[in-house]
């Protein structure tokens, strides 16, 4: 037997007794015998602890950590020890979805405040209990405002959204039928007379724009909220959470729904996922939001307790008429966001935005300084910007230099534009590291 | 376990901090100096202001009000709760995998490409697929992926007439909600008296304009469909496809391959039949497995070999598209990557076979003291429809499914699912996976005669349940009123 | 046993409809109510909506359930019970009293295709 079936052949024979069977195989007597699978699987053989451990150093020793420059939507910033330690706790991660509140209030509370932060982050009123990540969030999102728009059947995405976030999008609505118009952007941030136009051309339901695109151009986004508003849509911001401790929220810019992914607030990097992402809206909203939603109550006694609510939106009561499929949220995720926020507080989340920022801009006027980059965009950034290579600069061959040299840095997004990305983990020394790597050899 | 009332929020106090940040004062740069304020915040989040010793201290209490598959035994109908082995954790938590950009160039990822690529071939080898991609982050985005997968195929042939998927009554709600996000339109076809299919119901469903049929199997009654093979000749015949809801395959395992049966796309659980963590909720992975003729509508990224290298691919025209951020849930697919390396060829047999062992050994046990509408073999888990001697009498209200769950609380075992299927009134599902000994199999039953015993002589013991727990039954029709979802929302209500 | 209101018109789908004069109030019977458990909530249309008889016009949620209202008659939506949005425990208290929705009548011999308090008591019964 596998260590992790404890039974003896004395127990599989009590238990067989005990249903009136002679053998494993008769459990299968009412399957078909030729969908009996006959000899052996294709697998490798079983591997004990150790060789399992052999399996994936091996794996590990093909790949490669790089000192991570670029960002697109995954951010290096530094996670405290504490997180880990706490999320390892077994009562927490192999939990199940806290059905049975009674025995889940650690759970429970603790998706309770993450929807508190993810509401202050954002200024929003509600927000739930978490999604996959910040690009199916962004479909999500895009879901609840043609439901709430009803008869509408445009979706609004603005073309500075990073790649991914649009892909999915368009993806989610390819299926539901749901049209989606990019809106252009002047200057490397979206063009508020692009956005006019298009709502006066279209039946639109809503708009999707990036706090700080993918350029890591931080948008200005006055004028937007009336626009569409006036157009009877809703504004839907798609943001990097670490940075709305410092920048204008999505309630301060007068949007409907906020979305984004979390894994900026102390997620490794992970090859991606897990992460989370979140969605958080306006009271008036609430009961359209997809997913699963912590709310307060009391027990018999009066003690004050959190549930499962509004339940009557998901799928597992509404079936084909819920609000989406999603059943789980990223829970765990969640709990690891949770005790970030609580650990940095606004202060803390305040001083890694600054220090982001100073690294990224010392980073961008060294770049410009060695001639082999360009300006591209005269606009405020944060920690990410683009830059457009110089005549001669073979960025391939450049970013093969640098993963030698252990970095990873000069992101192309095309057109020969190149994107990087500082955080407060990039110590001076690799920053100029990566300066005098280009200088010498871009 | 015992109760504990704060929230992170109520221990803050105004200047206390629990972060160290480095500080090399070497960038005299400051935002407010060259950002405008237009573009700055001017409201404070009221975040917490807490030490590490309170963060430590105050989630350590609010762990200990948690049940988990380590605390105990999880009886949960479809769900799946086996045991998550330890070493899974340990190879997910190695940082060569923890420091990884996604967007990092595919020379220094060939180690993560090749478990992407192993676990693939693992997948196949398992399920009688052709291909996998595991880039669906939960198994409700693998049934949307797969029914994308689906719709793809159809419109790559020009056929964009099939826009209603069929789904049996007694299917999983996630079935006809996802097929709705995929713009599906749901038509139900019913259950015959055992439980199953109805192919009679079935047939005249089957047209031009049917895309395809969701299944599970065995069905969430745990009932083996032993007609699918005329099931899916039928559903081809018609042109539709056969989707496989892999919520169910932890009885299959090692014994029964779903592409043996007929079925062109489903998709795996591998929170369930994997045994990664469900970690209160997620994050799962939900990989979707395609017949080879389906591999150009396969979602991208996908990981493809040319010669010796990986690469992660862009998709082909006929792709379903891109459905998650990047490729899926990387932690989680590692996490599975070690079970199955663990059981290997040799173990793959048991795992079906030993939880179906267990499911059949709790039925006959406790047939004597819960109504068993459909008596037949189960395969992972069963159905029964409440107690068959309730208590109820003049003046007393009998225990219902809801009051055994809550009494089990107090036993100090997890409940069961409760009032799914949607098909018996006091449905009662239980699924025990093959991680539980006998030993614990055992205690569960004389737990739940203890609660059939007490239910027939005072049903008020059971109404009163749980009482060992931190909190009693929590009120969830004030919650559902009175919405009240963060904390601000609290500080104004007291 | 729930109970069935004299002077009501009933739907199989368990709503009732009151007639006063050319304007049809709209609710659920005692029996749904029932089915349903704790009301918590209920989605209503917005005034000046159209409704069409068969049709869902909104939906009405109990913490563990939620269930279409499915339209008895067709017509024009004129007013809502908006005390149902503080109250919406009014309709497990008193399913008759507390209407949902005020519609003008388009066609007022689709009354004749619901059924009297007798036979939905029938129907109920089943």
């Amino acid at each position: 037997m596998n260590q992790y079936i404890p039974h003896t052949e004395e127990d599989i024979r009590q238990m067989l007794d005990k249903i009136g069977m002679k053998s494993l195989d008769e459990l299968y007597s009412d399957v078909p015998s030729d969908f009996l699978y006959q000899g052996e699987y294709d697998l490798p053989d079983a591997k004990s602890e150790e060789e399992i451990r052999r399996y994936f150093k091996e794996m590990a020793s093909r790949t490669t950590p790089l000192v991570p420059f670029v960002g697109q939507g995954w951010y290096d910033h530094y996670t405290p020890s504490v997180i880990a330690a706490i999320a390892s706790r077994s009562e927490f991660f192999t939990a199940y979805t806290p059905y049975q509140p009674e025995i889940s209030q650690g759970t429970l509370r603790y998706i309770f405040e993450y929807q508190s932060m993810i509401c202050e982050l954002t200024g929003m009123e509600v927000s739930n209990a978490s999604m996959y990540d910040g690009p199916t969030a962004a479909a999500e999102a895009s879901r609840l405002a043609i439901t709430s728009a009803r008869k509408k059947d445009t979706m609004l995405i603005s073309s500075t959204l990073l790649p991914q976030v649009k892909k999915v999008v368009k993806t989610y609505a390819r299926y539901a039928g749901t049209v989606v118009v990019e809106i252009a952007e002047k200057d490397g941030q979206t063009s508020l007379e692009a956005l006019r136009e298009a709502l006066a051309a279209h039946a639109v339901a809503g708009v999707i724009v990036p706090t700080t695109n993918k350029y890591g151009i931080i948008e200005d986004h006055s004028g937007f909220a009336d626009a569409i508003h006036e157009a009877k849509a809703l504004l839907i911001e798609y943001c990097d959470p670490s940075t709305l401790a410092v920048l204008k929220s999505p309630a301060e810019n007068g949007a409907d729904v906020a979305v984004g992914d979390g894994q900026s607030l102390g997620i490794p990097l992970s090859f991606g996922g897990p992460s989370l992402g979140f969605m958080a809206c306006s009271k008036e909203h609430m009961r359209k939001l997809p997913g699963r939603i912590v709310g307060a109550t009391v027990d018999k006694e009066g003690r004050r307790c959190f549930v499962l609510t509004l339940q009557a939106r998901e799928q597992h009561i509404r079936r084909d008429k819920a609000t989406s499929n999603i059943c789980s949220n990223e829970s765990l995720m969640a709990l690891w966001v949770t005790i970030y926020l609580s650990i940095m507080g606004t202060e803390g989340l305040k001083e890694v935005n600054e220090k982001s920022f100073a690294g990224a801009h010392y980073l961008y006027d060294s770049l410009l300084a060695t001639g082999k980059f360009t300006k591209l965009y005269d606009k405020p950034f944060l920690k990410e910007f683009a830059v457009r290579a110089a005549q001669g600069v073979d960025i391939p061959k450049l970013q093969k230099k640098l993963v030698d040299n252990g970095l990873f840095a000069a992101q192309p997004i095309g057109d020969g534009i190149v994107t990087f990305c500082v955080t407060e983990k990039r110590t001076r020394a690799e920053i100029d590291k990566l300066i005098q790597i280009i200088r010498e050899e871009a | 376990m015992k109760y504990y009332d704060k929230l992170i929020f109520d221990l803050s106090k105004e200047g206390r901090k629990g972060y160290s940040l480095p500080d090399e004062h070497l960038f005299e740069r400051r935002m407010s100096d060259e950002v405008p304020s237009s573009l700055l915040r001017t409201t404070k989040p009221r975040l917490p202001q807490v030490s590490e010793v309170d963060v430590v201290r105050h989630y350590t209490n609010l762990s200990q009000m948690n049940f988990g598959v380590d605390t105990g035994f999880y009886p949960l109908g479809s769900c799946t709760m086996k045991y998550n082995p330890k070493i899974n954790e340990e190879v997910a938590a190695m940082p060569a995998f923890q420091n990884i950009h996604p967007l990092q160039p595919a020379e220094s990822l060939q180690g993560i490409y090749a478990i992407y690529e192993d676990m693939e071939k693992m997948l196949a080898a398992i399920t009688g697929m052709k291909y996998f991609t595991l880039n669906p982050c939960a198994g409700a985005h693998g049934e949307l992926t797969g029914l994308m997968i689906m719709r793809s195929y159809h419109q790559s042939r020009g056929d964009f007439a099939r826009t209603r998927v069929i789904v049996p009554d007694s299917a999983h709600g996630t079935n006809p909600a996802s097929a709705a996000v995929c713009g599906l339109d749901v038509v139900v076809v019913k259950s015959n008296a055992n439980g199953l299919v109805d192919v009679e119901d079935l047939k005249p469903l089957l047209g031009p304009d049917i895309a395809g049929i969701m299944m599970t199997n065995p069905n969430t009654l745990g009932l083996f469909e032993h007609e699918i093979k005329e099931i899916a000749a039928l559903v081809h015949e018609a042109g539709g496809l056969l989707y496989y809801d892999g919520a169910n395959m932890n009885p299959l395992m090692g014994v029964v391959r779903p592409g043996d049966m007929g079925f062109d796309i489903m998709h795996l659980n591998l929170h369930k039949t994997f045994s990664t963590p469900h970690g209160g909720g997620g994050p799962g992975s939900g990989p979707v497995g395609v017949a080879a003729f389906l591999k150009d509508c396969l979602p991208y990224p996908h990981v493809e070999r040319a010669d010796d290298k990986l690469t992660a691919e862009e998709g082909t025209a006929h792709s379903a598209g891109m459905i998650s951020g990047h490729m899926g849930n990387f932690g989680i697919i590692l996490r599975a990557c070690a079970y199955i390396l663990s059981l290997g060829k040799q173990h793959i047999g048991e795992v079906g076979r030993i939880a179906t062992l267990n499911a059949n050994y709790i039925k006959e046990s406790l047939r004597d003291v819960f109504k068993l509408p459909i008596p037949s073999v189960c395969k992972h888990e069963f159905v029964f429809d409440g107690l068959i001697n309730d208590g109820a009498r003049e003046g007393k209200e009998g225990a219902t499914t809801l009051d055994v769950a809550k009494r089990l609380l107090d036993f100090g075992f997890h409940a069961p699912t409760i009032y799914f299927p949607l098909l018996f009134h006091q449905a009662l599902m239980i699924e025990p996976t093959e991680t539980e000994s006998k030993e614990t199999l055992d205690a569960f039953i004389d737990v739940m005669h203890v609660i059939a015993a007490e239910a027939a002589d005072d049903p008020d013991i059971l109404h009163a349940a749980p009482r060992n727990t931190p909190i009693g039954r929590p009120d969830d029709t004030l919650a559902a009123k009175h919405p009240v979802i963060n904390y601000r929302d609290l500080l104004a209500e007291a | 046993m729930s109970t069935v209101k004299e002077g009501y018109k009933y739907a199989e789908t368990h709503e009732w409809v009151k007639v006063e004069g050319d304007i049809a109030l709209i609710g659920i019977s005692d029996y749904a109510q029932h089915e349903l458990g704790d009301v918590v909530y209920v989605d209503f249309p917005e005034e000046g909506d159209e409704i069409t008889k068969g049709e869902e016009f909104g939906a009405v949620e109990s913490t563990k359930a939620a269930s279409d209202l499915i339209a008895p008659v067709s017509g024009t939506v004129v007013a809502i019970n908006g005390s149902l949005d503080d109250a919406p425990e009014l309709i497990n208290e008193d399913p008759y009293a507390n209407w949902m929705i005020k519609v003008q009548l388009t066609d007022a011999s689709e009354l004749d295709d619901l059924m009297d308090a007798d036979a939905y008591k029938a129907f109920c019964g089943e």
